[in-house]
């Protein structure tokens, strides 16, 4: 049996310590410890996407990140990212699109899409089309989703002032 | 010692004065054609669905699998107790054990005559047939526990031949199961009686054998089920990620001991079916077996080399095909030889051989020919089984005609779009009986090729190809009509005695406070389902969109039915959702006149009030009538009963299927150094009959197309000659991903059917089963100056230069 070692991470701005085994991965650790159920595992090869969460702000894949590694820093989640309202207007150009059938990747497509958002705002299509191509949704074909994405960007930019 | 998140950090939730108002109903047919966003689509979007890997119940133990290594190998010994003693664990079971509690099954239907398959068991018993197949169970505290102690089975082998070849499967040189008497699954030809003559007096007769490469759903939610058996009641409550919730309480019934009525499967969020998780799979009904055996809920969640290793696959196809026809371009017949290969067993209860029928049903579809011969061969082979998958033999069919019609249009010098303008079934020959013998209601080929060549501008793509190519630039055009089995009768599963509804029910439910709970049987895997049934229901009973709930996936809750698949949610149960609006209308209104002691002729529910169909003058709120139907009934007459729930069920039955049409377009550009073939464009026009959501039908096509660009271009489960998967991961099996696919362009021709009164006909496959065709021909069109041509999908790099003499 491995030891278990105590891990303190802040998740979606809530502190919380629990003993985990090193070999658990952030996103079981997210799911089954925390019930975080938002965050999916799908590939567990670090392929697919859906399991993408944020530590200390930026994206990473949460079945290639060990628990034990954010053990002192910040996890975001879709959970938060939901509540804190810092996605609406992604998730509400998704909603309008039908950027979604199934919903499993995307959690995981939004948490990379608002990193593509907050570092690359003057991001073009074939851009954003590249940005995603991490992201796997077997459901919509993708058009959709670069749709809402450039949407949000645009009225992003506009409201940013000059 | 957990810090609270500060209250300011919350959004606050949205309050009811902000909420947009429920979107307005179109005047002429209410809701039906509007593109309303899916409510159900909130809570995915905020990470608040519920899939059935997000359940946790008291006591929940998890089951994990030790499969077989090899394609073919008797199990010589096994030994589960050094796993057993592992920690965590609670249980091991090999396949006697579990067979105790849970009966073999044998799929075949009456009537695919012929068809044979061995009796299989949930986990195998002394052999195995294929690299994957589950041969013991152990069920622990953690999924991590059951892991660990895998690795401590002890397995001897006795290794047999395995059959990967499915010509070598057809010879019979070694039969994989002896007491069968040889590895055809299933055979089916049959010959028109004019095949000869009209093959004898063609001018020219073209020939070509496809390949289609083996290849499967990828749903991104592996397989989930969570059994819960009650011992007390001798009770079995299922979570499933399933499409056909109450096939699955059959199945469980039967094969598990439990009364029917006593097995309730739910159905909550599903991440992704196609036809994946439509089939019983012999390791969730080892599952539920063992939630028997232990009396506490078990789950079970397939990670993804278990999916590539046992989710179904498809599409393992060789296939010759001729093609007659006269020097001016008419074609006067189709000959088809199709070989396909489905594994060890057939599949468990729709049978594997559905998907060859498919193909001879199918083959020729869009065309006026009258001559056709076919012959067909369904194999047993030791690889993962076959199914059925999204487009179910449409996409084979769909490539063989349009890859032949190309080659005989190009013989001919006629360009394709001109060619297959003289050989389509015309728009005004309906109802129409195909030379495979099936029957056409209505199509409209015609004006799905006018629409399609005027969305794409031909004629200008043609001149720009002509063009690029003089500088090196090689550019394809390809063309794909299509025909589409949607709205399945009984014709499909029933006559052949599965147990499988071809019918399916809702009911409609008035709330006191005006609200309408819609529960119906056909389930929601994403497709929108609950959407429609929204927009049906409202415009049904004369309320907004925001007053409906609907309900989907629980046997213990809805109406009896058959579930997502054939692409039938929006025709049949749509239309049952249609008949109990209506008439929970009708008795809404019976009170509404009791009420008012007025003629209920004069009275209608509009914005859910109860106003005079006359003036439209509002005469009661709906409200009003809730509350005095459920709270003060003995206000109304003496002898007069409120009824404010209704149920309603419909059958397709004037036609086996109702075929939809449909053509697709692409446009590609080969780089004939690399053999890398970008995908520049794609177009599609289909005719669906009734739109009820414009976004949702345009985005189910789009997704469609993506997965049969997936077939053409990318995916295949590449086994070893030892029946050996080779690229059991997503990082070796490769989907399209943002970066691969073009954009799409969907538009529609309107046919409703006449069956039923909503007139809606089936759209989920239409996409998949066109588009490998449209890029086979458009790559083919690319090279074809070059003397080259691809029949082999998928199309990869590798394929494409070898066609080029370039490896």
């Amino acid at each position: 049996m491995n030891p278990m070692l105590e891990t303190t991470i802040t998740v979606n701005g809530t502190r919380v310590t629990r003993r985990v085994e090193p070999r658990t991965h952030l996103v079981d650790f997210l799911r089954e410890e925390l019930g975080l159920t938002g965050s999916h595992t799908a590939c567990e090869h670090g392929v697919c996407g859906a399991c993408t969460v944020r530590v200390d702000g930026e994206i990473v894949r949460g079945c290639l990140t060990l628990a034990v590694q954010a053990n002192g820093r910040a996890v975001d989640t879709i959970e938060g990212l939901s509540d804190s309202g810092e996605i609406r207007d992604l998730q509400a150009a998704f909603h309008e699109r039908n950027a979604l059938q199934c919903g499993f990747c995307t959690p995981g497509v939004l948490m990379t899409a608002q990193e593509l958002l907050r570092t690359r705002p003057a991001a073009t299509r074939d851009e954003i089309r590249d940005f995603m191509s991490g992201n796997l949704c077997r459901c919509t074909g993708y058009q959709s989703i670069l749709d809402a994405i450039e949407a949000v960007l645009i009225a992003r930019r506009q409201a940013r002032p000059a | 010692m957990n810090d609270r998140i500060a209250p300011d950090q919350l959004a606050p939730a949205p309050r009811a004065e902000e909420r947009k108002p429920a979107p307005a109903p179109v005047a002429t047919r209410g809701y039906i054609g509007a593109s309303i966003p899916r409510a159900n689509a909130k809570r995915l979007l905020e990470g608040r669905g519920c899939y059935t890997d997000d359940i946790q119940l008291p006591r929940l133990a998890h089951v994990v699998f030790f499969r077989s290594p090899h394609a073919h190998a008797r199990i010589k010994r096994l030994d589960l107790q050094p796993a057993r003693a592992q920690p965590g664990v609670i249980a091991v079971f090999d396949g006697r054990a579990i067979a105790e509690y849970c009966t073999p099954w044998v799929a075949v239907l009456g009537h695919l005559k012929g068809i044979k398959s061995p009796p299989q068991h949930a986990v195998a018993i002394e052999r195995v047939c294929w690299q994957g197949e589950a041969v013991a169970a152990i069920v622990a505290e953690t999924r991590a526990q059951g892991e660990d102690a895998l690795a401590h089975v002890e397995a001897e082998w006795e290794e047999l031949p395995a059959v990967t070849d499915m010509e070598d499967a057809l010879s019979g040189r070694y039969v994989i199961h002896p007491d069968l008497g040889d590895n055809i699954c299933f055979k089916r030809e049959l010959v028109t009686e004019n095949f000869d003559a009209a093959f004898a007096q063609a001018d020219l007769v073209v020939e070509e054998t496809f390949g289609f490469g083996r290849h499967t759903g990828v749903t991104l939610e592996g397989r989930s089920i969570l059994a819960d058996y009650n011992a007390a009641e001798h009770s079995l409550t299922v979570y499933h990620a399933t499409q056909a919730p109450h096939m699955m309480q059959d199945i469980f019934s039967r094969h598990l001991d439990i009364p029917e009525a006593s097995v309730r499967v739910i159905c909550k969020d599903v991440g992704g079916s196609y036809g994946i998780k439509v089939h019983v799979y012999p390791d969730e009904m080892a599952t539920a077996a063992i939630s028997v055996m232990l009396r506490r809920p078990v789950k079970f969640v397939a990670d993804r080399l278990e999916s590539f290793l046992t989710d179904i696959h498809a599409r393992e196809h060789k296939a010759k095909i001729r093609l007659a026809c006269t020097k001016d371009g008419r074609i006067l017949g189709f000959d088809l030889d199709d070989l396909t290969a489905i594994g060890p067993y057939s599949v468990y209860p729709r049978t594997s051989g559905i998907e060859g029928n498919q193909v001879v049903n199918l083959t020729g579809g869009p065309y006026r020919h009258k001559a056709y011969r076919a012959k067909m061969h369904v194999v047993f082979t030791n690889k993962n089984v076959t199914c059925q998958y999204r487009a179910v033999g449409h996409p084979i069919a769909v490539a063989l005609t349009e890859g032949i019609v190309d080659l005989a249009a190009a013989k001919l010098g006629i360009d394709p779009a001109e060619f297959r303008r003289r050989n389509i079934i015309p728009d005004d020959a309906y109802p129409y009986t195909f030379p495979s013998g099936i029957k056409f209601e209505k199509l409209s080929h015609e004006q799905c090729l006018d629409k399609l060549l005027e969305a794409m501008d031909y004629r200008a793509l043609r001149a720009e190809q002509a063009r690029l190519r003089a500088t090196g630039v090689y550019r394809g055009i390809g063309l794909a009509a299509m025909i589409e089995v949607t709205n399945p009768s009984p014709a499909f599963y029933g006559v052949g005695g599965a147990r499988i509804s071809a019918q399916d029910g809702a009911t409609v439910r008035l709330e006191p406070t005006g609200m309408v709970t819609c529960l119906a049987s056909v389930t929601e895997q994403g497709q929108g389902t609950d959407a429609i049934f929204v927009q049906i229901c409202a415009t049904a009973v004369g309320v907004s969109v925001d007053k409906v709930r609907v309900m989907t996936g629980d046997t213990g809750v809805t109406p009896y039915g058959g579930g997502t698949w054939a692409s039938r949610g929006a025709g049949i149960g749509g239309e049952a959702v249609l008949q109990a609006g209506k008439a929970l209308k009708s008795n809404i209104l019976d009170v509404a006149a009791a009420m008012l002691g007025v003629d209920k002729a004069t009275l209608d529910v509009r914005d859910n009030a109860i106003v005079d169909g006359a003036t439209g003058e509002a005469k009661l709120p709906l409200a009003e009538v809730g509350r005095v139907g459920y709270f003060r009934p003995d206000t109304l007459p003496m002898k007069f009963q409120a009824e404010l729930s209704v149920t309603r069920h419909y059958t397709p039955r004037e036609y086996g299927f109702t075929f939809t049409n449909g053509i697709q377009a692409s446009l590609v550009e080969v780089d004939t150094d690399t053999g890398f073939v970008k995908l520049l464009k794609h177009w599609c026009v289909e005719d669906c009959g009734t739109v009820i959501n414009p976004i949702l039908v345009d985005e189910q096509i789009r997704g469609g197309i993506v997965q049969g660009l997936g077939a053409a271009m990318l995916e295949e489960c590449v086994y070893s000659p030892e029946g050996q998967l080779l690229n059991g991961s997503l990082a070796d099996y490769l989907v399209p991903m943002s970066g691969d696919v073009p954009d799409i362009e969907v538009a529609h021709v309107c046919t409703p059917t006449k069956q039923s009164e909503l007139g809606a006909k089936g759209v989920g496959e239409a996409g998949t089963a066109g588009a490998p065709g449209a890029v086979m021909n458009a790559i083919n069109d690319a090279l074809a100056p070059l003397g080259a041509r691809v029949t082999d999908q998928p199309f990869t790099p590798e394929r494409i230069l070898r066609a080029l003499g370039r490896i």
